[in-house]
């Protein structure tokens, strides 16, 4: 039996908008990762997928549901399980240059979590910022110079090894890689799995490039409108799809081989995604969905394991 | 591809600095190229490497300063409109060119109605009477799948989405029919499922109308999809043009391979690591004097990072700039292929033709 | 082509050099000096400035005279070689008065504008610090305090606290600060959503670590600005003040207190008004040019 390095058990987290609705940007999302794996999560814009990643990071409070990470519930830790679930989990976003504050420098920059758990001093602290700057590739030159002096893909690596200066064990990855080129995003991909490998590191990786998610993922969850509606093994998920959104988001993504692309049926869907101010009745995806039912719209579908480890939420399947 | 086809465009030896405090960043260094009636020609490269510089450029939206244009032609349909000021430019715009770009909501007047901004270019352009400019503002956004179009059209721009507004700029950019639309990453901002959409839409415009079109993205996915002919830029050049086929299955040049093999693959069940490009591309302020991707390429040579490579054919309409295909470098780039293959789907297209 | 063979030996990529940083290494502040030198008007402001400062300082050394000194025998003389900015009804020398009235004003400029950019940013910061409730009842005061009019408040203030330079300080920073802090906590607000801000706490920051490293050096630029706003608009109101015959009393000296006094014999001596006058006015000027410039250059979006 695989340990469970992250339990989420009917999260919820919804925002008071100031003009009095509420945006349930995460509504009832339950899902478990195991240690040492990397779990995707995708989705389009506005599904929930960084909420969801900064709640598990504690970074909201959440309205409903519970969090737990190494068997500890991360809303009831006392002062000292929570500095240390800041250093055991960290995070990498998604905009290389919003991420890191402009007015520091690189060295600063990555020491600053060590400052802030007070791991090292002094010269020590330098050879592990040079140690870092090493390990992501960057040059100990690099040490005093400010982030807008890097390039996309440099910026990210300072962002990483800014989470690694900790010695974290869990990763919420948002989006790292979709802000950079084609070129870089391997670059970045191929750094985070050696790190995986070398420091048995556990990711929830974020992304909205089906690609790169099947390439480094090895469960992938979907996500719309704010529940999660199919999650699977890697290759149950790509070449098994059972939910009619799944199915779509697969077929709609463009393969960079002209003649496979030739060969490829896309399913189009009608109509954009709902604000998530207005989520439809029953299944939120009903109104856009091929296959969808009078009872469709009577009830949330429950996501319901269907076959081995894969689960799906749709009462069509 | 039709053949004999009428030339739309053609760019000549086209050369853009910007001037800056740092120095001149000289952002187009010499692109050349055509666009055949209702072709689709897509524009690949790094960030950076002078897309919407060249596209703006031809579409003089380029702020003069800092931008300046060092040389080079640009005909459209035959006639030379290098030279053309603000005022000729605005003529061609819409009727004969028109573009669309990444954020819509940039280009759109947020206090004006979406219809009248359809109809504002008919007016312009055209003598049309009002009924009709009404009846053919309703028939555009019926054309790009706007539902309900009578209401729609009364409506302003920040009450659509994304992808709706992307729709509606593809409507105001096709309402005079131009020959030639610029399409500058526009789908980047958008989600999949509503980027298959909008990629269908162009296509279907593509073929039914004849529209010539500029594509530009970073998504090899959609020039797979989309694309006739397939420029590749790196730091402010062409470093290889081709069909489909060329660039996808015979590429020549290592930065396409390294595209090319930066995509995670999805036809084979082996998890190898990405073949990453590691560095970053060079400072347009002082470009280096012999090829640009040099510091980058796995098989730099020593003429590599002394002489400039010129383009060389390949085969029809497949060139590339690479020292590599040197007759003094056979034997090198023979050793080399005989070890990998650098196109996409793997080994049933290497060596196809290697060596050209 | 003829190159000759042995230059196609095969050298493989230069990692290295492939991510060496080219441009010389610039941090934002002389980032933000290169584009601020490169602006006329501001460095003309700068100059101006400084020029004034140094005269203040060394002004009134440079005649015999002294500026609180009567000297009956030679009153209202007008400008010239004897007395280069003339002199006053009792005799004082203008030359003297002026820079003295340059200390004054000046201070008073720069202590009310520090002043209230100090308290402006400590309850704006911690206003948007915090946000919710503390945040509402803060912002509620603000906009009271905001509606009463300000001369009114700074009548009072002098009223019980008397007359003098300390007292117009703090009139004057008591009823300057609102404005700062309303922009504080618009800008704390708005970078407590940054990804950086959330890379911070996500590593497990602290509200001091945040506060003072992250979230101060950032609002840094946009103080600085209404810095060097609050700083003319101080030097005003303190010329109002003295004006209206409420700011500071002879024999010390403001530029407002002597225009004032040049006021009252404008249309027999006009250099007594106009000599004070013309350097509140490029005072004035001079830092809002200044200021502007600070701005353009601080700008990020500017920033490449
Ligand atoms: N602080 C907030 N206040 C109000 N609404 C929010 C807030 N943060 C996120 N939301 C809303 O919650 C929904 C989910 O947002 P989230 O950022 O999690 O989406 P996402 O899946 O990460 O999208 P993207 O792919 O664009 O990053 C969105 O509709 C967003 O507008
Ligand atoms: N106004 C400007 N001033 C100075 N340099 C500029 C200006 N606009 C563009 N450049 C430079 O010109 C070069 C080409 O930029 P361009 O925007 O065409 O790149 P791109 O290929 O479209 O990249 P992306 O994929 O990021 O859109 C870049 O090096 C850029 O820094
Ligand atoms: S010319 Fe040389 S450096 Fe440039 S791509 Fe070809 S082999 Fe690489
Ligand atoms: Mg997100
Ligand atoms: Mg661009």
């Amino acid at each position: 039996m695989r340990t469970k390095m992250l339990e989420v058990e009917g999260l919820k987290k919804h925002f008071h908008l100031s003009g009095g609705g509420v945006l349930k940007a995460v509504d009832d999302v339950s899902f478990y990762v195991y240690e040492g794996e990397t779990l995707g999560i995708v989705g389009e814009s506005g599904c929930g997928k960084s909420t969801t990643g900064r709640a598990v990071k504690g970074i909201y409070g959440i309205t409903e549901g519970k969090v737990t990470f190494n068997g500890k519930n991360i809303t009831s830790m006392n002062k000292r399980e929570r500095k240390q679930f800041a250093r055991d989990a960290q995070m990498i976003f998604q905009d290389p240059y919003s991420s890191l504050n402009p007015r520091m420098t690189v060295g600063e920059l990555i020491g600053e979590g060590i400052d802030i758990h007070g791991l090292m001093r002094g010269k020590k602290k330098v050879k592990r910022i040079y140690e870092l700057l090493d390990l992501v590739g960057l040059n100990k030159e690099h040490i005093n110079r400010f982030p807008h002096e890097f390039s996309g893909g440099q910026r990210q690596r300072i962002g990483i090894a800014r989470a690694l200066a900790v010695d974290p064990k869990f990763i919420v990855c948002d989006e790292p890689i979709s802000a950079l080129d084609v070129s870089i995003q391997a670059q970045v991909i191929n750094l985070l799995e050696d790190l995986q490998r070398e420091f048995q590191l556990t990711y929830l990786f974020i992304a909205h490039d089906l690609s790169m998610v099947r390439h480094i993922s090895d469960r992938v969850g979907v996500m719309y409108l704010g529940k999660l509606i199919e999650m699977a093994s890697t290759e149950e998920l790509f070449t098994n799809p059972m939910h009619p959104y799944t199915k779509a988001l697969i077929s709609a993504i463009p393969v960079p081989d002209p003649i496979q692309e030739e060969k490829r049926e896309t399913i189009y869907l009608k109509g954009d995604l709902p604000s998530p101010m207005n989520v439809p009745s029953g299944c939120p995806f009903r109104n856009r969905c091929p296959i969808a039912t009078k009872e469709c719209a009577e009830e949330v579908p429950a996501f319901e394991e269907k076959t081995d480890g894969h689960r799906v939420a749709c009462i069509h399947v | 591809m039709e053949n004999e086809n009428k030339k739309v465009l053609e760019v000549e030896d086209l050369r853009i600095s910007f001037d800056t405090y740092a120095g001149e960043v000289q952002a187009i260094r010499g692109i050349s190229f055509d666009v055949k009636e209702g072709e689709v020609v897509a524009i690949v490269g790094e960030s950076g490497s002078g897309k919407s510089v060249t596209s703006q450029g031809i579409m003089k939206l380029l702020p003069t300063p800092p931008a300046r244009y060092k040389s080079g032609a640009i005909r459209l349909e035959g006639k030379d409109i290098t030279g053309y000021n603000r005022k000729q430019m605005e003529k061609l715009k819409g009727s004969k060119m028109a573009m669309i770009f990444q954020d819509p909501m940039t280009s759109l007047n947020p206090t004006m109605k979406v219809g009248r901004q359809i109809a504002e270019g008919l007016k312009k352009h055209t003598n049309l009477s009002k009924d009709k400019i009404h009846s053919r503002v309703i028939e555009l956004l019926t054309m790009v799948g706007i539902p309900d179009p009578d209401d729609r059209a009364n409506r302003y721009p920040h009450e659509f989405s994304g992808g709706m507004r992307q729709r509606v700029m593809i409507a105001i950019a096709l309402a005079c029919e131009p020959k030639l639309l610029i399409a500058d990453e526009p789908t980047t901002a958008l989600d999949v499922t509503i980027q298959a959409q909008i990629l269908k839409l162009m296509d279907k415009l593509n073929e039914e109308t004849g529209t010539s079109i500029i594509l530009i993205t970073h998504d090899l996915g959609v020039v797979a999809k989309m694309a006739d002919r397939i420029i590749v830029m790196y730091a402010g050049k062409p470093v290889e043009t081709g069909n489909k086929h060329d660039i996808f299955y015979n590429p020549k040049h290592p930065y396409t391979w390294g595209l090319l093999g930066a995509l995670p693959r999805v036809d084979t069940d082996k998890k190898e690591p990405l073949k990453s490009i590691s560095g970053t591309p060079p400072d347009l302020i002082s470009p280096p004097k012999g090829c640009a991707f040099a510091n980058r390429c796995e098989h730099a040579m020593e003429v590599c990072l002394e002489h400039d490579p010129a383009m060389q054919e390949y085969g029809e309409g497949h060139t590339a700039a690479c020292w590599l295909h040197h007759p003094n470098a056979k034997e090198y780039l023979d050793q080399i292929m005989e070890k990998h293959s650098f196109g996409v789907g793997g080994e049933k297209y290497a060596n196809q033709n290697a060596g050209g | 082509m003829d190159i000759a063979k042995e230059k196609f030996r095969h050298v493989g990529k230069d990692n290295e050099k492939g991510e060496l940083i080219t441009r010389k290494s610039d941090s934002f502040w002389k980032d933000v000096w290169r584009r601020l030198s490169g602006n006329k008007a501001a460095m003309f402001s700068l100059v101006f400035l400084v020029l004034l400062l140094i005269m203040a300082i060394v002004g009134p050394m440079m005649t015999p005279q002294s500026y609180n000194v009567n000297d009956l025998m030679n009153t209202n003389q007008s400008p010239g070689k004897e007395h280069w900015f003339g002199t006053d009804s009792l005799g004082r020398e203008l030359w003297d008065r002026v820079w003295i009235g340059a200390r004054v004003s000046i201070a008073i400029g720069f202590m009310a504008a520090i002043f209230q950019t100090i308290i402006g940013l400590i309850i704006g910061g911690i206003a948007g610090f915090y946000g919710g409730r503390l945040d509402m009842f803060i912002m509620r005061f603000i906009d009271v305090m905001i509606s009463i009019p300000y001369l009114i408040f700074v009548i009072l203030i002098m009223v019980i606290m008397g007359s003098g330079i300390v007292p117009i300080v703090i009139a004057i920073a008591l009823t300057g600060w609102l404005e700062m802090a309303r922009l504080v906590r618009g800008q704390i607000m708005q970078l407590k959503n940054e990804e950086f801000i959330i890379s911070a706490v996500s590593l497990g920051a602290g509200s001091l670590r945040l506060i003072f490293k992250h979230l101060i050096p950032n609002t840094l630029g946009v103080v600085i600005v209404s810095l060097t706003v609050a700083i003319p608009n101080a030097i005003f109101a303190e010329a109002f003040l003295s004006f209206i015959g409420i700011g500071i009393k002879p024999p010390m000296t403001s530029w407002g207190q002597l225009a004032d006094i040049g006021m009252q014999v404008m249309q027999v001596y006009p250099y007594q008004l106009l000599i004070p006058a013309v350097f509140i006015s490029l005072t004035m000027l001079a830092l809002q040019l200044f200021g502007d410039g600070l701005r353009d250059a601080l700008d990020p979006k500017l920033r490449k």
